[in-house]
């Protein structure tokens, strides 16, 4: 289980929360038996990062999408090709298409999306649009 | 002729020895298949960089480990978890001998591919029996 102490920084039910969820879903679910690809999502009042995990897969065979405040990313993992005849000792790792939509905060636009694919981890950065941002109120004196 | 891999035991996700860079350290999914030539082993890497990872064979003993290079975005905080970082180490007991100078080894995408070609001594060799 991974709880990360930044999580009451923000909001702090968020941790209890997501106990709570850990305890419907059962304890000691492998990384393995979760959506995939699993994602990390980071957050600040600029920006949106979200960063997945997708060893063996091409960059240009992921698909990433942004509609409204949803962050689609899809694909395929490909099987590795063997010559035949070939014997099997473990398969442990998954194969297949994947699609996996993320809720956003705000609607994002298309322009402020960047994406980066290194050693299999996938970064995107979404920028949160001007008009989306919190706007400050000033107090006027009476 | 098979090539029987066997993990080697004490190097589960739980009981793995504690490293002193990350408190964590994770096995890496495995596939592993038997061709004529050799053996192949795939393993999960993500976020490994090719000049981190290291690769020792002693005596039947395959060891694999890969450090983690962490990803933290720049001025954002982490607001929701799905997966940890940590480095990889995973081990596995050969059943017969291959030749260390001769494994090869490549990472692509966050796989590590291994490959480990048959010795020349190894290769079966028919025997004839002959009519008394």
């Amino acid at each position: 289980m991974h709880y990360p102490s930044t999580y009451g920084r923000r909001d702090p039910f968020a941790l209890m929360r997501r106990m709570m969820a850990d305890l419907d879903t059962g304890f000691g679910v492998r990384p393995g038996s979760v959506q995939f690809p699993a994602v990390n999502v980071w957050q600040n009042a600029e920006a949106v990062a979200v960063t997945a995990e997708l060893p063996g897969v091409e960059a240009d065979e992921i698909d990433i999408t942004v509609k409204e405040n949803v962050l689609t990313l899809s694909g395929e993992r490909k099987a590795p090709e063997v010559a035949e005849g070939s014997r099997w000792h473990r398969r442990e790792r998954g194969y297949g298409k994947f699609s996996r939509a993320i809720r956003l905060p705000f609607e994002a636009d298309a322009a402020k999306v960047e994406a980066r694919f290194t050693n299999g981890i996938l970064h995107v950065v979404i920028g949160r649009p001007d008009e989306e941002k919190p706007r400050r109120i000033e107090i006027k004196a009476a | 002729m098979s090539t029987e891999v066997t993990e080697q035991l004490g190097h589960g996700r739980g009981d793995a020895p504690e490293s002193t860079r990350h408190s964590r350290v994770f096995r890496p999914l495995t596939d592993i298949v038997e061709g004529k030539a050799g053996v192949s082993l795939m393993l999960e890497m993500p976020g490994v960089a090719s000049e981190d990872v290291d690769i020792t064979l002693d005596k039947r003993v395959l060891t694999i480990r890969g450090q983690v290079a962490p990803t933290r975005p720049a001025n954002l905080d982490l607001a929701y978890s799905e997966y940890g970082e940590g480095d990889y180490e995973r081990a596995f007991t050969m059943s017969e001998d291959f030749d260390p100078e001769r494994i090869e080894a490549e990472l692509r995408n966050g796989v590590l591919t291994v490959t480990l070609p048959r010795a020349e001594a190894a290769q079966p060799k028919k025997i004839s029996v002959k009519v008394a």
